[in-house]
Order: C-alpha cells, then structure tokens, then sequence
C-alpha cells in the first residue's frame, strides 16, 4: 500500500521507511515557532526544571505577535520574557517589535518555511504552512518547552482525507469562500485528528497567499494538519523567499495511498460565503444574510492579512466612504509597507478606515477593534466562537476580505460582486 | 464528594473555557477565576475541589492555548468527561498529566449536579445517585506513561536520564 504525503513527511522526520496512521513517533522538528501568548510559559516551565537549553538556536523563530505591540502591563511582562530568553540564548531570527508580524503571516514571507519539513508551533493556526508541503501543526506550551529543549515531540501518524477541488473559482469567490465551504460541509470536528489533503486544478490558479487561507482553516474542522502539494507557484514563492538553507525535499502522495474520505468540490459553484455567529461551519451563501447591519469590518489575521487581501480590500473601498468602523491590519511589516508603496493607504484613509500596526489583535479579541455588547463584525479571520472578539454578546461574520470590504461599504452584509 | 458540572453541548471551546482577555497571563490561580467565565458565569462560584465537568462532542476546540487546561485544573476539577475531545487540548491535558474521559455514552446519562465515583485503573464511572454506572476506554499506554510521570517534561526529563 502507498503512503501519503503527510505519512511520508513524517516517516523521514521519525526516520523511518515508513508509518501507518495510529502508529506513535518520535519526529524530529525542522522549525519551532515562539510567540508572546503561549512562549513564556514554556521557558518557565523549564526553568522550573533546571533546564537552559535550545536545540538549536537558527531553528527556533521568535516574534512577539498577539498582543504586540504591548497592549497592557501583564502583555508587556510576556513580552519581557520572550525577549530575555530570546537574547539570553542568542536565538538567530529574532523578530523584534518593527519586525515582528502575525507569525502565520511572517514566517513563509521570511523563508523560514520548506516543503517536507515538521513545524510546530504554540497557535492552532500553524497548520498554515501545509500550503508549502510540509507538515505543520499546532501545539501547547508544554510541547512547545519539550520542543525547545530536545527538537523532537511525539505524534500520532494521523488519517488522512483527501479533499478535490475542482473547476475554476468565479468571479469575486476566492480561497476563503471555498474553505468557509469544506468546513460547512464536514462540520467544526469533521477532521478531528486528521490530515486534510487539499488537491485539484482550483489550487493551481491559486497563489501562496490563497493557499495559505485554506490550510490556515484546517485547524477549525478540527484537523492535526492541511496540505497542498507542490507545484511552479510554490518553486516560485520559496525562490523569492528562502534565504539561508534553500535546499528541500518535494514528497507526494502515491496513487494507491489510502484515504479515510475523499470529499469532492465543483469549485466553479461556490459563492461568497458568510460564516455566522458561532461557528466557522455555519456557512451560508452570502445571499442569504445579505443586508444583515454590521457595525464593524476587520481585515487582517493570519487568514486574510497578507498583501493580496489588502488589494482586494482596495479595490473595492477605492473612492467610497465605509459605512462602518473599519480596521485594515496588515499582517507583518513587509506587508505593511508594501500596502504603503502601492498607494492603499491612502485609498483606505480616504474610505475613512484606520490602518493599524501588524499584530493579532482584534481577532481573538485581544485589542485594536474589540467588540462591545450586541455589536457585530464582519470579519477576515478565522473563528466566531462566543466572545471571540470582545463581548460575550457580539457577533462575528467570517468572510473573503472582498465580501468584508463591500459590507463595510454598505454598512451591511453584502456580495462583492457588484463592486469587482 | 465528587459533584458533576453538566453542559450539554458539543464543541465548547477555549474561548468559552477562558477568553483570550486573560491570556495576558500564564499563572494557573489567576486563570482559575475565569474558568468557564463566557459559557457559565457561575461556574467558579459552584465549583469545589475534585469535581468533574460533562460535556458532548469535540470538548477544547479552537485555540492552543494551554491555559484552557490550566484554568481547569486551577478550579480544582479533577477531570473531564466528554464524548470526544479536540485535538490540541486532548495534547495538552495528557502533557500535564490531567487524565481526561473520553466516553461515548456517559455524558448523556449523567445530569447537573450528580454524584460521580471514577475508577481510573477499571476505566469506571459510577452516577451514585442513579446507581448506574458507565465504563470508558482507560487512555493508551503512552498517555498514562506520561500522565504518571506528572506529564511531559517529567517524563522526558526521566527517559532522557
């Protein structure tokens, strides 16, 4: 029997021939992020215990993200001891505030990220960089401080299932509008503990950046990973990108590699989609909330903050006025000033938006755009579970940052096709 | 005695079990207080030391944030009981060394303030007030192995010796 892309990336990670789902590995790690939310716990959790190591100081990428730039004493006292340790152990790519993005965002735009390598990181949205053909999958603090110490950590060889993407995306649908779609059909634990493989011609009209929004949503069906194969977008990308090891290995799947469910999409059928309140599986064509007042639009995250969003959302907001308070976060500094260079400040702050400084911010409702009782978002990110961003009484709307960019023209729920 | 918290629902999630507004720390005592705060204000009022929380589907969905787990084990809740639970929180629960209960049938037939007699070793749940009684699946051999080193820098920290 073949194995799967996933199965076999962790079968060299754990350096084997092979592995089979439910078998239990010891993998070695490639990368191993470090944020500001989830990272100091696992520094003090090893303190506690004697130890002061790192595996390896060039694999180990440090950026303070969900609350940067500090937003409180208690976020500026994590932020304090992120930086002693990343000093103290002369960490090699040390993301400093000025530097430091949505680590989702900022990790494959600095080349850190190579197809057939583990990556784990402390955010359940590490499943991002599946897009690059590689495993990647998020973790607690305790592994992270496992992770810190050894480079290994155990994992179950998790089931894959294969999901194909057919036809053309239309106009105005884009990678956020199919993912929102996956989800709606298999549930917010339809994937639980599994690999999602995406395949099929869709993917092939996509860039990295949309790509990177449909492994970025593994994780809210529940999954371990996603995955896209590799492809000439994807040797471009990492041929703009990787700086100091440029070297990767490309694994595929086998033909007769087993799936536990194959899911089929006729991408040319799906329509802008709206997530409603308070699951990402409520996904509903947007013609049928249409209308529905919102009092805020968010565009950012680590799923829709990266520079194609933000032209997407330009494009749309060009010459209008929005209807409602609207946030445009770009997702790192790069970004930030690639936005600034092409001129979609200047067309956000004649919109009447505010364009704040890379961080997570708002969308785990952290600061920077947090709700109040009854108000609703719409919103680029990734999860609309009660209180996610503010109130426990607010509402959030999950969509494409055109659907979010016309809503915050109409100051209402609203397709974007009559704006593109 | 050991007091069931009922919440008949599936998918509750780390924001629910301990907003994002708090994460700004990672001490356990302070993440206590917040336990459950967005899906049950009163929670960490009715909670005493040794009690168990019952939940459906997919309990600790969402985030990674290990301090779900820690807000949890902070309110003195001995374990959870739910039907099936999400992967990242599953994780951190075993690298902490806090047994949780994956059963398919005994959140259903267990209700709000039952009293609950657990037999970790036969994989047991007695409702004493019911006289009934539910068996699960103990964890696998790897996860105990962790969860009686006291979780998972202790046992890395032993089999590395």
């Amino acid at each position: 029997m073949g194995m799967t892309i996933t199965e076999k990336i962790l079968a060299k990670a754990a350096g084997k021939e092979r592995v089979q789902p439910g078998e239990l590995i010891d993998a070695k790690l490639d990368v191993v992020l470090f944020i500001d939310v989830t990272g100091p716990a696992a520094v003090s959790m090893l303190e506690a215990r004697g130890i002061d190591k790192v595996f390896d100081r060039e694999k180990i990428i440090v950026t303070p993200d969900h609350f940067q730039p500090a937003k409180d004493i208690k976020s500026a006292e994590l932020h304090k001891r992120l930086d002693d340790w990343a000093r103290r152990h002369k960490i090699k790519y040390y993301y400093k505030l000025g530097r430091a993005g949505v680590c989702h965002a900022l990790l494959p735009e600095q080349g850190h990220i190579r197809p057939g390598e583990v990556i784990i990181g402390p955010d359940s949205h590490t499943c991002t960089y599946g897009a690059f053909a590689a495993f990647s999958t998020g973790v607690g603090s305790t592994d992270l401080a496992a992770a810190i110490a050894t480079g290994k950590l155990w994992f179950r060889v998790p089931e894959s299932m294969k999901f194909v993407l057919h036809g053309k995306l239309g106009h105005g649908v884009y990678s956020k509008d199919v993912i929102l779609t996956v989800i709606g059909r298999i549930g917010v634990d339809g994937a639980l503990y599994r690999a999602m493989e995406f395949v099929g011609p869709a993917l092939a009209d996509m860039s990295m950046e949309s790509r990177m929004t449909i492994t970025n949503m593994a994780i809210e069906a529940g999954a371990k990973s996603g995955i896209i194969d590799f492809d000439n977008v994807t040797k471009k990308y990492l041929d703009e990108h990787l700086k100091d090891k440029k070297e990767y290995t490309v694994f595929e799947s086998d033909k007769n590699a087993e799936y536990i469910l194959v899911e089929e999409f006729d991408c040319s059928k799906i329509e802008p989609m709206v997530a409603l309140p308070h699951l990402p599986s409520n996904a509903v064509p947007v013609a049928e909330c249409a209308g529905k007042k919102m009092d805020q639009a968010y565009i950012g995250s680590c799923t829709n903050g990266r520079i194609e969003d933000l032209r997407i959302a330009a494009k749309i907001l060009k010459g209008k006025q929005a209807a409602i308070r609207t946030i445009i976060v770009p997702a790192t500094p790069t970004i930030w000033k690639q936005a600034k260079d092409e001129g979609l400040f200047d067309i956000f702050y004649d919109a009447g938006c505010v364009v704040s400084a890379p961080t997570c911010g708002a969308c785990l409702g952290g600061f920077m755009g947090v709700l109040a009782e009854g108000e609703k978002c719409v919103s680029t990110t990734n999860r609309n579970f009660v209180g996610r961003m503010g109130h426990p009484k607010s509402e959030v709307y999950l969509a494409s940052p055109a659907t979010a960019a016309a809503s915050a023209v109409e100051g209402k729920i609203t397709d974007p096709r009559k704006y593109l | 005695m050991t007091k069931a918290h009922v919440y008949k629902r599936d998918h509750i999630n780390t924001d629910e079990i301990i907003p994002a507004r708090y994460l700004n720390t990672d001490d356990e005592a302070e993440l206590a207080k917040h336990c459950l705060e967005d899906l049950d204000a009163e929670f960490v009022k009715k909670v005493k030391k040794g009690d168990v929380i019952v939940a459906g589907e997919d309990f600790g969905c969402g985030s990674s944030r290990e301090h779900a787990v820690w807000a949890i084990r902070g309110a003195g809740v001995q374990t959870v009981i739910a039907k099936s639970f999400a992967r990242i929180f599953y994780r951190n629960a075993i690298n902490n060394g806090f047994y949780i209960i994956e059963s398919p049938h005994a959140p259903d037939g267990i209700d709000d303030g039952d009293e609950l007699e657990i037999d970790y070793k036969k994989g047991t749940i007695k409702v004493i007030n019911k006289g009934v009684s539910y068996s699960f699946l103990p964890l696998p051999g790897f996860a105990l192995e962790i969860i009686e080193a006291g979780g998972l820098l202790e046992h890395i920290t032993k089999t590395h010796k």
